[in-house]
């Protein structure tokens, strides 16, 4: 009631963009911060930089955001992001296929991927925890089985993935394009509505004629193509498919959608967020490895963003609905 | 009423931002009598109940308990008291038994160990005082609505609860089961436990009450003998002279069915043969588990069945597809609309839109402008109360999203309205717009099929009914001919442990 009364306040309602952009806000502060702490921060280098350690976890992440705005999650995304770029070189310096087909046999492996995971949790009953976390292993298992646990040289349209576009970084470039692309995706089309209304009333939904069953894979399929164009990028600046490739980027994913503004119980989050959520979390860890913060100190910092982030989220959302 | 009050609500005001909620309301709760609230949804009921339960704090006014002054600022401090609240969501662990249920919180311990001697005798010992006769052991999600509800109140007791707050106890009970609780309130009555109670049914309060809190708009109008004229009660909680409760303006029925449903079975339902024609409106009655919201879903699509078949205009339907029904013109406004009718974190003209979304859309883009406008056009049309179309739709009160639910199918064009309990929760003066738009749809060629608890509205709004009887259709009437007796009869018809189903 609160939030409907004060929305006709005329002029620009700063109170209410703090409120709803908070992770955006603590982002600002957090690089004002590092801009004072250390002038390296702000230098056009470790600017890129930051951009291309970004660019995986966010394109992840930018699936995941389906996926758990449809009240689900993918914990497999990490294992998926290995087995296509894993495939995708296979097939063309192992097996020999022409090198303009490695992309698309890497997307099509983490469509296949998801589909598999959307499949048993919307067909099979299984809930997208237990689907997801056998397949993280499944998965990763496969890629070990193909690789022989040995790395693989990307083709050259892979490493195409990791180089850089004029003055800017390729994996830079394919954040924004697949960013925006997420966002139209999740905001106009049938596909993103139905994720939406699944997530906040799946009954709701079904008896509405949303087939809901559909929606389920389908956030999957999006979830596993951002996934493994995720693992591409990052073989690309690799020149190579590492087997353990993204190992625990799941997490980081997950982490960056909920640090957005998401809701794991579903019918909320925004692309947008899960950018800022992402950003954060790099942000945290350049500003702490430029501080020489130790790496195990690192992870008890980025513990408790996270936790803090969510929390004040909760807070929020509790006093909307007094 | 005297000053023998045992709490006494004087002159309270509350107001969320600038909308003033309640306004210099006194209400007065007496040992051993039942105050019923009255209300429109909307009025201040469930503010007024929170500020006594310790969730809001009045802005002005005073709460006395026993004369003295007292504040309550949250609900432990409600609970110390003496009050206790019995939500229409039950707050037990359905997993844990009713002992555990009932001690809760504070089980009782001996070296550090759960006593489960000790927790069963007081759950016993509450039970007793309710005339309840159940297995203390028995978990408590393996309980019917009913005994959960009486569950909680007996929780309440051991709690030396002298103020019990009954909020809407009888929307989900069966005849029956209404009967069995008003047995127990009266048990409370002489044990002197003071009473409020609220209910949309107006024949309930004559029943149960002593006096009636009549409250409109979050103005307190006046408190009256329970006993008041049905009609007088109505007339002081809408404010005017409601003509017709029940405005049903017959039409002429078509030649051909416009539903028809054949030799329809599935565990439950028993073989259902039943055709709705154009213009019609047909009531489905019964007890509680006869089978009518599992029939309304299979024509829906929503649950799957064995045999038989459905059809629209003639035209066979898929089984268990709720999208080939929608395309037929079949709309389905489920029986809680919280959990299956309305995404709540979504907006009014969201909820209004799903139906129409995808076959709206152009090249798989939501046609965002004209969903809006349409949304918008069906909320005029049905009066809507909203802040705006984009406000959260659980911003609305429970009539309001109702009637959203509604505007969901006639956006979408449907012409045939599968209702299952179309008025439940929903205050009189939002019935009655309800009931209109029922109207509507059979004036413009349309057809309804209904499935109510309330009689009184299969009565006034349907033009044949029939009754259905565990899990059959045990008979037709016209609603000229169709009485209580004559339904009930009909409803208990072959079922020989009629008990059992009672209480299920």
């Amino acid at each position: 009631m609160s939030s409907v009364a004060t929305a006709p306040k005329k002029g620009f309602d700063f109170k209410a963009f703090l409120a709803n952009n908070g992770a955006l806000v603590g982002l600002v502060i957090l690089c004002l911060a590092l801009f004072i702490a250390t002038p390296r921060f702000l230098t056009g280098p470790n600017l890129l930089n930051i951009g291309i350690q970004v660019s995986t976890i966010a394109v992840m992440a930018f699936g995941m955001t389906f996926v758990i705005v449809a009240a689900g999650i993918d914990l497999s995304v990490g294992s998926v992001a290995a087995l296509s770029a894993m495939g995708s070189s296979y097939a063309i310096t192992t097996a020999g296929l022409p090198d303009g087909l490695s992309i698309p046999i890497g997307l099509a492996v983490g469509a296949l991927c998801g589909w598999v995971t959307g499949a048993m949790s919307a067909y099979g009953k299984l809930p997208t925890f237990i689907a997801s976390l056998a397949m993280l292993t499944v998965v990763r298992g496969l890629t070990l089985v193909i690789s022989d646990g040995r790395p693989i040289s990307t083709s050259s349209s892979v490493s195409w993935l990791g180089d850089d576009l004029g003055p800017i970084p390729m994996p830079i470039v394919i954040l924004v394009v697949s960013g925006l692309l997420a966002a139209f995706v999740l905001n106009r089309t049938v596909i993103g509505k139905n994720a939406f209304a699944v997530g906040g009333n799946t009954e709701a939904a079904r008896l509405s004629g949303i087939p809901v069953k559909r929606v389920l894979v389908t956030v999957f399929v999006i979830s596993g193509v951002f996934a493994a164009l995720s693992g591409m990028i990052l073989a690309g600046r690799l020149d190579s498919a590492q087997p353990t490739l993204a190992s625990g980027y799941e997490l980081d994913a997950i982490a960056a959608v909920v640090i957005g503004g998401a809701s794991l119980s579903g019918g909320v989050g925004r692309i947008s967020g899960t950018l800022i959520g992402a950003l954060v979390l790099a942000v945290i860890r350049n500003g702490l490895n430029l501080l020489s913060v130790s790496a195990f100190w690192q992870q008890v910092v980025i513990g408790a963003v996270i936790a803090i982030a969510v929390g004040f989220d909760v807070l929020r959302r509790k006093n909307v609905k007094h | 009423m005297g000053n023998d009050a045992l709490l006494v609500l004087d002159k309270v005001c509350k107001s969320f931002g600038p909308v003033q909620v309640i306004d210099e309301v006194t209400v007065e709760v007496h040992a051993g009598k039942v105050s019923v609230l009255l209300g429109e949804n909307g009025a201040g009921k469930s503010t007024l109940i929170k500020m006594i339960a310790g969730v809001h704090e009045p802005d002005a006014g005073r709460i006395l308990m026993d004369g003295k002054a007292v504040k309550i600022p949250n609900t432990k401090a409600s609970e110390a008291l003496g009050i206790a609240t019995i939500h229409q969501e039950l707050n037990l662990v359905p997993s844990m038994t009713i002992a555990e249920n009932i001690t809760l919180g504070r089980v009782p311990r001996k070296f550090g160990i759960i006593n489960r001697r000790a927790m069963r005798q007081i759950a016993r010992d509450a039970m007793d005082k309710l005339g309840l006769k159940l297995d203390v052991d028995t978990p408590v999600g393996e309980l019917g609505l009913a005994q959960q509800q009486l569950v909680e109140i007996a929780k309440a007791l051991s709690l030396d609860a002298r103020v019990l707050i009954l909020d809407e106890p009888t929307a989900a009970l069966t005849k029956s089961e209404i009967a069995h609780l008003f047995s127990v309130v009266n048990t409370l009555k002489a044990q002197g436990v003071g009473m409020v109670f609220i209910s949309h049914h107006l024949d309930e309060i004559a029943e149960i009450g002593d006096f009636v809190n009549v409250l409109r708009d979050g103005k307190f109008i006046a408190t009256v003998p329970a006993d008041t004229e049905e009609n007088e009660l109505v007339r002081l909680m809408v404010g005017r002279d409601i003509d017709a409760q029940f405005p049903r303006v017959a039409t002429e029925p078509g030649e051909q069915p416009l539903l028809s449903v054949k030799n329809l079975s599935d565990g439950m339902l028993k073989d259902i043969s039943l055709e709705v024609r154009p213009g019609e409106v047909v009531a489905l009655a019964g007890l509680m588990g006869a089978g009518r919201t599992e029939l309304i879903r299979a024509i829906a699509g929503a649950d799957k069945y064995s045999s038989g078949s459905v059809a629209v205009n003639g035209k066979k339907l898929a089984s268990f597809d709720v999208a080939a029904a929608t395309r037929a013109g079949i709309g389905h406004v489920p029986e809680d609309r919280k959990t299956q009718g309305l995404v709540l974190d979504a907006s009014v003209a969201e909820n209004i839109g799903y139906a129409t979304m995808a076959s709206t859309a152009k090249s798989g883009l939501v046609d965002r402008k004209g969903q809006k406008a349409r949304a918008q056009q069906v909320a005029e049309r049905l009066r809507i109360r909203m802040g705006s179309i984009d406000a959260p739709i659980r911003s609305l009160s429970g009539g309001n999203q109702q009637k959203a639910v509604f505007g969901r199918w006639f956006t979408a064009g449907a012409k045939v309205l599968l209702l299952d309990e179309p008025t439940r929760g929903v205050d009189v003066g939002a019935k009655v717009e309800i009931y209109e738009l029922i109207n509507e749809i059979t004036a413009s060629g349309g057809c309804v099929l209904m499935a109510s608890s309330e009689l009184p509205e299969v009565l006034g709004m349907s033009d044949r009914v029939l009754v259905m009887s565990q899990g059959r259709i045990a008979g037709e009437l016209a609603t000229e001919e169709a009485t209580q007796d004559a339904i009930m009869s009909l409803a208990v018809s072959n079922v020989h442990r009629e008990e059992e189903m009672g209480t299920k």
